[in-house]
C-alpha cells in the first residue's frame, strides 16, 4: 500500500502528535496547494535521480558492458578498437579447455551445500537454544556472532595460524596428542576446500543464528503456549508451530546463503589465489581480469556465467522482498 | 499498515516480561546440559580469535624454537613492530577516509531515494526498488573491467585525486561502495518509511513544507533508529572490503587497512606472530563497533530480513 | 535554522544528523587531497613506484633515494607496493596513472609493455650517461623488439640450489654435479632424516623455478625460449622428458608443497629441516646477517645432459622503467641515470643481500663470498634466462602454467593429459 502519500484528503490535524510536527515548516505557509510545484518536482527528480544514476552508471552499465565484452578477445590494453569479436568462443573455451572451470563450478556448489547444511542448521539450532531467558544468553549470542564483523580476508589470516602445515596449531596438536603425521590442510586439494569452509562456516553460523533469532522473537508467543497446552513437546512445538512461522526468514536465509556462496572470494584469494582445490568462479574471474593475465574477454565470459547463476536467485529474492514491500 | 511502527524490540521485551512472571526454575539436568553445550560451543567459537591474540603476544624466536604449543616468550613487541613497520596508522587513516564518507553518502542518498519511492512516486516504485535491490547482489567481479576503464578515463582535479583520475583515488572507492550499498539501504528505508503514518506528511504539507523539508524535518528524524542500524552495518561492510581496494587502487599508501594486511604479509615474511598482531589490530575497529553498538548491529542485520 | 525552538526530539535528532554530516564533510575535505597548488607540476618532484617492499629491500631503496636527494634539488615520492600484488596489478597500473619511474624487470614482460606503448624509450640514456655501464648481455635483455632500450637494470639474482654449509659438513655431503649425483645426495639426505629439497608452492609461482631449470638442463636455453614464446609444442617429447625428470625428483622434495608458502620453505632451510632449496639469491634475506648468513652457500643446478651442459643460468634482472607519459621526464631521466650508476647500485646492494649490482665496474671486493660466487655464476653463463613468468605471456604464466604445474605436483603420473591440456590452452592464448 503505497498510496497514502498521494491520497487527496488531508488527514485531520488532530491525528498528528503536535510535538512531532516540524514547526519551522509553517513559516513558508502558502498552504497545501503548492505541493509538487516546479521546485518540488526538481527536488524529487534529484533525490531519486542521483542515487539511481549512481546505481545504473556504476553497477548496471558495467555489468552490461561485461556481457558485451564476453564475446570478444581483448587484453585490456589500448583503446576499444583493439577488441576482436570472437562470438561465443570464450564460453566454449571455458567449458572445454579451461581445467579450473569445472572444479570451480563444483566447488561453488559444494560451498553452497555445506553452508546450507552445517552452519544453517547449527545457526538455527543455536537460535532456538538461545531464544529464551537465560543466564549469560547475551554473552553466548555475542560470541557466536562476533565473527560476523570480521572480514573474510582477515578470517583467512586468523585460520592460517591454525591450519598451517608446519606451524599451525592443528598439526602441532595432532602430533602432540595422537602422534599423527602432519596434514596438509591448505594444500591437499581434497581437503582444503573443507578446511576453508570450516572457517567460512564459523562466520556464517553467527549470521544465520541472528536471522533466526529475529524471526523467533517475532513468532507469536500465544502459538507456543497453545501448543504447550496441547501437550506438545519442544521438538514437536518447533516442527509444527515455530518452523512454519519462520517461513519468510527461511527464504531470506536461502538467498543470503546462495549469494554468499557465489560471492565467496576474499578468503580463498588470501590463501592461494583460488587455485589447487580452492578454485571458485569469483577467483577465476579475478585472476583472468585483474591479475597479470588481462584476459578480459575470457574473464568476462566467466563473469557472465557467474552473473547468470546469481540472477536466478536475485530474481527470486527481489520478487519475494517486493511482494512483502507491496503488501 | 500504519500499525507496524512498533519498535523491533517490543516482541522481545514483551516475551521477557511474560517469562519473568514464571517463578525462577531450579537447576534441572536439561538446563545444565544446555549450558554445558553452549559453553563448549562458545569456547570453540571464541578460540580462533583467542589463539590469534595469544600468538600476537609471543616472541617469534621463542615459538620458532619451542613450537606454538609451548609456554613463555611473551612480548608486546609484535604490536609495536606491526604498528610502526607495517605503517598501520597510514592504512587506518585510509580506511577512515573511505569508510566515513561512504557510509554518510550512502545513508543520505538511500534515504532520499527511499523517501521519493515511498511517498512521491508510484510509477517507478517497484521497478526502481528492484533495480536498486538487485544491484546490491550482483557479483562485484562482473563489473570490474568496464568499471576500471571508466575510472581511468574520468579525470579529476588534483585536490580530489592525486592520481588525476577516479582510478587510484579514495573518491572512486567511496563511489563504488555507495553505488553498491544503496540498494539494500534504499530498500530497508523505503519499507520503514512506508510504515509511517501518512498523516505526518500531510500535516507538513498543509503547513507548506517543500518536499525536501518534509524529508528533512519529518521523515529523516523518524528514521533515526534505522539509520543508526544501517550505519553500523555499513561501517563494518565498507571497512571489511577487500576486493574493490585491491582492484581500483594502485598506490600502496592509499590502501585501506583490510587490503593492506595482505601486502604486509608479503613484506613481513612468515612471522605468524607479527601477522597475528597485525590481524588483531585490523580487527579491533570492527570489534569495538560491534561491542559498543551491538544492539544497532543486530537490528541492522535483521532489518532486511524481517518484514513488518 | 530554527534553533529558537529547542526541546522537541525531532530537532535534536536533526542537529545530531547535521553534526554528523558536518563532521563527515570536515573529515573528507582535507583527506581527499590538500587544497592549493598542484604539486604534479612541480618541476622538482619525481614520482616513483617500487615493488621492493621487504624490509631490506625498502632499506636499500631508501639509501639510494637519499643519495639522489643529497646530490640534487629533486624530491622523490616513492610508492611501494608488495611484490606479488605489484606484479598482479602491473597491467592496470601502467594503463591507469603510473608514476614517472617504475620498478620492473627485464625479459618478455618488459618487451610486451614496450610494444604496447605503456613504457618509454630509454635509449638516450643508454647512449648517453649510461653508455658502457652494462654488459652486452644485459643490454640485450633491456632491449625491446624495436631495438631500443626500455629498462635501466640495477641488479640480478641467480637461482640455484641453496644449502647450509654446516649441514653439508656435518653429514659429509658433497656438491652434486650430475643428475646421478643429485639423486644420490637426495637419497643420502633422506636416510639422514632430512627433507632433501625444500618445497613451498602455495603461491604458485615458485614451482616455475623447478620446471625452468629442468627444461634448461634437459633441453637447453634455445628450447626454453621457443617453448615460452609459444613456438614449440607442450606435447613434444622434450617437454614430456622435463616432466618425467621432475617426477623422478619429486619424491625427494618436502611433502605437501601446495600447502606451504615459499617463505615457510625458506624457514625450513634456515632451521635445517631440509637439505637444500631451489631458490633465488633472495633466500639470503631470510638469514640473519653474520654467522647465519655466512653459513649459506649454493651450487648450480647439476648437469642432466652433457650435450646441453650447465652453462645456462636463470638469473632474473630487476631494474627501472620510465612510464609512457611521465609528468617530469627530465627529473625522471636524472633519477634513472642515478639508479644506473655504480654508486647507487652498490648502496642498494649494501642493504639488500640478494642484490648483485648490474653495473660492469662493480667492485667485487665489497662482496660477501656468497655474492662473489653468485656473480661468478652469472658471469660464467653463456645464456641468462629470466624466469618462466618473465619470459612468457603473463596470461599464460598465471592462468595456465601455474595451475598445470600445481596439478602435476598432485598427480605426477598423468603427464600425457597434462601436456595436451597445456598445449590446447597455449594455442587459445597465443592465438
Amino acid at each position: 500500500m503505497a498510496s497514502h502519500s498521494t491520497s487527496p484528503p488531508p488527514a485531520p490535524p488532530s491525528t498528528t502528535s503536535p510535538d512531532r510536527r516540524p514547526r519551522g515548516a509553517r513559516r513558508s505557509g502558502a498552504g497545501g496547494t503548492l505541493r509538487n510545484g516546479r521546485g518540488d518536482r526538481i527536488t524529487i527528480a534529484l533525490m531519486l535521480g542521483v542515487p539511481a544514476l549512481l546505481v545504473l552508471g556504476l553497477v548496471w552499465l558495467p555489468a552490461l558492458v561485461t556481457v558485451v565484452l564476453s564475446f570478444t578477445r581483448w587484453d585490456g590494453i589500448g583503446g576499444w578498437d583493439t577488441i576482436e569479436w570472437t562470438g561465443v568462443q570464450n564460453y566454449v573455451d571455458a567449458f572445454t579447455i579451461y581445467p579450473p572451470f569445472q572444479p570451480a563450478l563444483s566447488n561453488n556448489l559444494i560451498w553452497l551445500v555445506v553452508l546450507f547444511t552445517v552452519p544453517t542448521v547449527l545457526g538455527m539450532f543455536l537460535a532456538v537454544l538461545l531464544d529464551r531467558e537465560m543466564r549469560g544468553g547475551a554473552v553466548y549470542q555475542s560470541i557466536f556472532y562476533m565473527p560476523v564483523v570480521l572480514s573474510l580476508a582477515l578470517i583467512g589470516f586468523i585460520w592460517q595460524l591454525i591450519y598451517s602445515r608446519d606451524q599451525g596449531l592443528l598439526n602441532s596438536f595432532l602430533a602432540f596428542a595422537a602422534d599423527a603425521p602432519p596434514v596438509d590442510w591448505f594444500g591437499d586439494p581434497d581437503l582444503n576446500l573443507y578446511a576453508v569452509l570450516v572457517a567460512a562456516g564459523w562466520r556464517h553460523t553467527g549470521y544465520i543464528m541472528l536471522l533466526y533469532l529475529a524471526g523467533l522473537k517475532a513468532v507469536d508467543p500465544s502459538l507456543r503456549e497453545a501448543a504447550a497446552i496441547d501437550g506438545a513437546g519442544p521438538v514437536r512445538t518447533f516442527t509444527h508451530v515455530v518452523f512454519p512461522a519462520l517461513l519468510p526468514i527461511n527464504l531470506v536465509v536461502v538467498v543470503v546463503t546462495v549469494i554468499d556462496a557465489l560471492r565467496a572470494f576474499d578468503i580463498v584469494w588470501v590463501i592461494n589465489r583460488g587455485r589447487n582445490g580452492l578454485e571458485l568462479i569469483s577467483a577465476l574471474v579475478t585472476s583472468n581480469v585483474i591479475g597479470e593475465a588481462s584476459r578480459v574477454g575470457f574473464g568476462s565470459a566467466l563473469a557472465v556465467i557467474m552473473l547468470l547463476i546469481s540472477v536466478v536467485f536475485i530474481v527470486v529474492y527481489v520478487a519475494t522482498m517486493l511482494r512483502g514491500a507491496r503488501r | 499498515m500504519s500499525t507496524s511502527t512498533t519498535t523491533p524490540e517490543s516482541p522481545a521485551s514483551e516475551e521477557r516480561t511474560v517469562r519473568a512472571e514464571t517463578p525462577r526454575r531450579r537447576l534441572r539436568p536439561g538446563r545444565v546440559l544446555l549450558h554445558l553445550f553452549l559453553i563448549g560451543t562458545a569456547l570453540a567459537w571464541f578460540f580462533p580469535v583467542l589463539w590469534a591474540v595469544i600468538n600476537s603476544f609471543r616472541d617469534y624466536d621463542h615459538t620458532a624454537v619451542h613450537g606454538y604449543l609451548s609456554l613463555g616468550g611473551f612480548t608486546l613487541d609484535n604490536y609495536t613492530r606491526a604498528w610502526e613497520q607495517g605503517e598501520l596508522p597510514q592504512y587506518f587513516l585510509n580506511s577512515l577516509i573511505i569508510t566515513v564518507p561512504a557510509v554518510l553518502i550512502t545513508l543520505f542518498l538511500a534515504s532520499c531515494a527511499a523517501f521519493v519511492l515511498s511517498h512521491h512516486s508510484r510509477r517507478f516504485n517497484l521497478v526502481m526498488l528492484a533495480v536498486f535491490l538487485a544491484a546490491n547482489l550482483l557479483p562485484p567481479q562482473a563489473l570490474l573491467v568496464p568499471l576500471f576503464r571508466m575510472y581511468t578515463s574520468i579525470p579529476l582535479p588534483y585536490w580530489i585525486s592525486s592520481s588525476g583520475s577516479l582510478y587510484d583515488s579514495h573518491l572512486g572507492i567511496v563511489l563504488i561502495h555507495v553505488a553498491f550499498q544503496l540498494g539494500f539501504c534504499t530498500f530497508v528505508l523505503s519499507n520503514f518509511m512506508k510504515a509511517m503514518p501518512p498523516s505526518l506528511l500531510e500535516a507538513a504539507r498543509i503547513d507548506g513544507a517543500t518536499v525536501f523539508q518534509q524529508y528533512r524535518r519529518v521523515v529523516l528524524p523518524l528514521c533515526r533508529p534505522s539509520l543508526a542500524a544501517l550505519a553500523t552495518l555499513l561501517v563494518t561492510w565498507v571497512y571489511n572490503d577487500f576486493f574493490w581496494a585491491l582492484a581500483l587502487l594502485s598506490s600502496g599508501d592509499k590502501l585501506p587497512v583490510t587490503t593492506a594486511l595482505q601486502n604486509l604479509q608479503g613484506a613481513f615474511f612468515l612471522d605468524y606472530n607479527l601477522l597475528s598482531a597485525g590481524s588483531i589490530l585490523v580487527a579491533l575497529p570492527t570489534l569495538v563497533v560491534f561491542f559498543l553498538l551491538q544492539r544497532h548491529f543486530v537490528a541492522g542485520l535483521t532489518l532486511g530480513a524481517s518484514k513488518e | 535554522m530554527h534553533h529558537h525552538d529547542p526541546g522537541p526530539p525531532a530537532l535534536r535528532r536533526r542537529t545530531l544528523l547535521r553534526g554528523l554530516a558536518g563532521a563527515g564533510v570536515l573529515g573528507v575535505l582535507p583527506a581527499l587531497g590538500g587544497c592549493g597548488t598542484d604539486p604534479r607540476n612541480d618541476p622538482l618532484r619525481i614520482t616513483m613506484a617500487s615493488n621492493r617492499a621487504q624490509e631490506l629491500e625498502a632499506a636499500g631503496m631508501a639509501a639510494v633515494l637519499e643519495s639522489f636527494r643529497t646530490g640534487s634539488d629533486y624530491t622523490v615520492e616513492l610508492n611501494t607496493v608488495e611484490r606479488n600484488a605489484f606484479q598482479e596489478s602491473i597491467n592496470n597500473y601502467l594503463q591507469g596513472t603510473p608514476d614517472d619511474v617504475v620498478a620492473w624487470f627485464g625479459g618478455y614482460r618488459m618487451r610486451f609493455f614496450a610494444e604496447r606503448g605503456l613504457i618509454s624509450d630509454l635509449s638516450h640514456l643508454w647512449e648517453g650517461p649510461l653508455k658502457g655501464s652494462f654488459s652486452d648481455g644485459l643490454e640485450r635483455l633491456c632491449t625491446g623488439d624495436d631495438g631500443k632500450q626500455y629498462l635501466v637494470p640495477d641488479f640480478s639474482y641467480p637461482w640455484a640450489f641453496f644449502y647450509r654449509k654446516s649441514v653439508f659438513e656435518e653429514h659429509g655431503y658433497e656438491v652434486p654435479h650430475t643428475r646421478a649425483e643429485l639423486l644420490d645426495l637426495c637419497e643420502r639426505m633422506r636416510e639422514d632424516g632430512l627433507d632433501p629439497i625444500g618445497y613451498g608452492n602455495r603461491e604458485g609461482w615458485p614451482v616455475m623455478g623447478t620446471f625452468d631449470y629442468l627444461n634448461l638442463r634437459v633441453n637447453g636455453p634455445e628450447f626454453h625460449d621457443q617453448l615460452l614464446r609459444g613456438e614449440a609444442s607442450w606435447e613434444s617429447a622434450e617437454v614430456r622428458e622435463v616432466f618425467s625428470a621432475w617426477a623422478e625428483l619429486l619424491p625427494f622434495h618436502q611433502p605437501d608443497p601446495l600447502g606451504r608458502s615459499f617463505d615457510e620453505a625458506r624457514l625450513s632451510l634456515v632451521q635445517k629441516e631440509c637439505g637444500m632449496l631451489l631458490a633465488g639469491l633472495f633466500v639470503s634475506q631470510s638469514f640473519p646477517e653474520g654467522e647465519e648468513r655466512e653459513d649459506l652457500d649454493f651450487f648450480p643446478f647439476p648437469e642432466y645432459d652433457p650435450a646441453v651442459g650447465t652453462s645456462a643460468v636463470e638469473a632474473p634482472t630487476d631494474g627501472f622503467m620510465l612510464s609512457a607519459d611521465p609528468r617530469n621526464p627530465e627529473g625522471a631521466d636524472d633519477l634513472l641515470t642515478h639508479l644506473g650508476s655504480l654508486e647507487s647500485q652498490e648502496l642498494y646492494a649494501d642493504q639488500d643481500p640478494q642484490a648483485l649490482p648490474a653495473h660492469v665496474d662493480t667492485d667485487t671486493d665489497r662482496f660477501s663470498d656468497l655474492d662473489r660466487k653468485a656473480l661468478e655464476l652469472i658471469d660464467g653463463a653463456d645464456t641468462i634466462t629470466q624466469f618462466l613468468d618473465r619470459d612468457t605471456r603473463p596470461d599464460f604464466a598465471a592462468v595456465v602454467a601455474i595451475p598445470a604445474f600445481q596439478r602435476f605436483l598432485r598427480r605426477p603420473d598423468d603427464i600425457r593429459e597434462l601436456t595436451s591440456d597445456l598445449e590446447r590452452q597455449k594455442r587459445s592464448i597465443f592465438g
